[in-house]
């Protein structure tokens, strides 16, 4: 409405002006896209050139040091027949996965707490939460490197106690590591999203409930959990799809079996040298994570339709 | 109140759990600080004893300077772009009503639901196809991309709890649209500009994955500490430069925070 008005004072203003000023003051929508070009040139610039760039050099394969530009589907046959690559891949989700679970399981009632029980200072929490995140992640997984090491605070520390005698081998370079870390560096991805959907929820619907004879499990379960369920799947997403192409945390807590599929595009960049492998491992990589979503999508879907 | 006392009653076990948990948030970082004050070589307990020798080392390390000094000019870069293009979006978002608005917004997202590395090669690779040398450009481009989601992300809010009418006034007033935008939008805005310029800087500053991929001869502070990581003699001096990091990041961000939701939470 009063778009339209002052949109209208505008035009009486300067009547009869033509070209581009005029046919932006008339259409205050293009107005808006101008306003908007250099953002979307820059993510442009940034997001799908390369993007395009990136499917192609994954149809090329490497010849000697340089490209063989023909289009092939070469190294996606590669990557469909030789098992390392759907073992890495699977690993790979898998210890995205299982990070995921634990984490939006830990964070649960995290959130919950600050959504239903903290009345005072409820900006501090959020902050004193989510502010790690902020700071360096390789600093974050150094510092798990610095406690799971053969020789670091939980080894070296049990040791001074007197409670082991050697070292713990499976601390540091193993796929729990790699969980472990993961889970406690991607928290805030979980606890925003599903605080957000807790505080949302209407508490005159749990007085209800309890009126009309719920416990608080009941309560829970029929209430609170289902109408979180965006959040919780928000904060899935959030963290699975990063996670799964990490390479920091297994390149620095791994060890050879935690090596993720993003250590192996790393060094199809890097020592290996096939750039061509690498764009396509990247693209099979997004592949499985836009279908692992997709399918999740539907099934959340079909059990939210079982719960209404 | 009172008929509310069995929802908001206070929980105990779950009080518990929420200072475990900041307890667990915040452990495995303050080792770094701790161990950067110990009088070994070797990472481990016991503590040996205090000293500050690893800072004052540090000192007068050339390198770390240069790194120091180069993700400020990238972090700074980046903050400024990428706040004035969040600005722009947030503004032709929230102003116009454009068609495809959501689409929009998703697309400036996206990089949030992308693995990073992703990017990182996807621009490497156009990078080297363009012939484009590897530099702190090419790191300030990668970081722009990182960051103008969490820009847009915060200022969106901002200029979504804005009220046109002012603008209207002050047109009305006789205000051109150019001193309507500094003397009514920017000032009402201008917490979350604040908040958008520290939170992209330490983005920037802290940004590993991108600058992997983008960095040419000059290494940012992550990548200098990434080089280090593989020489176990290094490890304190690390641990005493990540730790003033982790100081100033905390720092800054704080107060980004603190800026980016105050206004917010007492206009509700």
């Amino acid at each position: 409405m009063t778009e339209t008005s002052s949109s209208s004072t505008k035009a009486q203003r300067s009547p009869g002006r033509g070209g581009l000023s005029g046919l932006l003051h008339r259409h205050e929508n293009l107005r808006g896209f101008l306003l908007m070009t250099p953002t979307l040139l820059v993510m442009g610039v940034g997001i799908i050139a390369p993007f395009f760039i990136l499917v192609t050099m994954s149809l090329w394969t490497r010849q000697g040091f340089d490209f063989d530009t023909t289009l092939t589907m070469a190294n996606y046959a590669r990557t469909w027949n030789e098992p390392i690559y759907g073992a890495l891949l699977s690993r790979s989700f898998w210890i995205s996965g299982i990070a995921t679970v634990a984490t939006v399981i830990l964070c649960y009632p995290m959130a919950y707490f600050v959504a239903f029980h903290v009345h005072r200072n409820k900006m501090m929490w959020i902050i004193l939460m989510t502010l790690p995140f902020w700071t360096s992640y390789l600093l974050r997984v150094f510092a798990w490197k610095v406690i799971l090491g053969y020789e670091g605070v939980i080894n070296s520390g049990l040791m001074a106690v007197g409670l082991i005698e050697a070292p713990l081998e499976f601390l540091l370079y193993s796929q729990e590591a790699v969980i472990i870390t993961l889970a406690h560096a991607w928290a805030a991805f979980a606890i925003l999203p599903l605080y957000v959907s807790l505080e949302k929820i209407d508490k005159s619907l749990l007085e209800a409930a309890t009126d009309l004879g719920d416990g608080p499990v009941a309560r829970f379960m029929r209430i609170t959990l289902p109408l979180s369920l965006p959040g919780v799947i928000a904060a899935c997403f959030l963290i699975f799809i990063p996670t799964t192409g990490d390479y920091i945390t297994p390149a620095l807590l791994g060890g050879p079996d935690g090596a993720m599929i993003g250590n192996f595009i790393q060094l199809q960049f890097g020592p290996v040298n096939n750039w061509p492998m690498g764009a396509t491992l990247s693209m099979v990589l997004m592949m499985w994570i836009s279908l692992i979503a997709l399918v999740f999508l539907f099934i959340t879907r079909l059990a939210r339709e079982k719960i209404a | 109140m009172s008929d509310l006392s069995y929802i908001k009653r206070p929980n105990r076990p779950l009080q518990i759990y929420a200072i475990l948990f900041l307890v667990v948030l915040y452990l495995p970082v303050l080792f770094i600080p701790l161990f950067s004050f110990n009088d070994s070589v070797y990472v481990k307990f016991p503590l040996t004893g205090l000293t500050t020798k690893w800072y004052v080392e540090l000192w007068s390390r050339e390198p770390v300077w240069n790194a120091l000094w180069n993700s400020v000019k990238v972090g700074a870069a980046v903050a400024v772009i990428s706040t004035i293009l969040g600005v722009i979006a947030a503004r032709a978002i929230t102003r116009y009503r454009l068609p495809g608005k959501n689409v929009l917004v998703t697309f400036i997202m996206m990089p949030l639901v992308i693995p990073g590395i992703i990017f990182g090669v996807a621009l490497l690779i156009l990078m080297s196809r363009l012939g484009v040398p590897l530099s702190l450009f090419t790191v300030t481009l990668g970081h722009l991309i990182v960051c103008l989601p969490f820009a847009v992300a915060t200022l969106l809010p901002r200029f979504e709890g804005f009220d046109k009418s002012m603008e209207e006034a002050s047109a009305d007033l006789g205000e051109n649209g150019w001193w309507t935008f500094w003397r009514v939008t920017m000032p009402m805005v201008f917490p979350g500009i604040v908040a958008s310029l520290l939170l992209s800087f330490t983005i920037s500053f802290d940004e590993f994955i991108m600058a992997f991929f983008l960095t040419g001869t000059d290494p940012t502070l992550p990548m200098y500490i990434w080089g280090q990581l593989r020489f176990p003699q290094e490890f304190p001096s690390i641990l005493a430069l990540s730790a003033l990091i982790l100081f100033v990041s905390f720092f800054v961000v704080f107060v980004a925070q603190y800026f980016g939701r105050r206004g917010l939470e007492s206009e509700q």
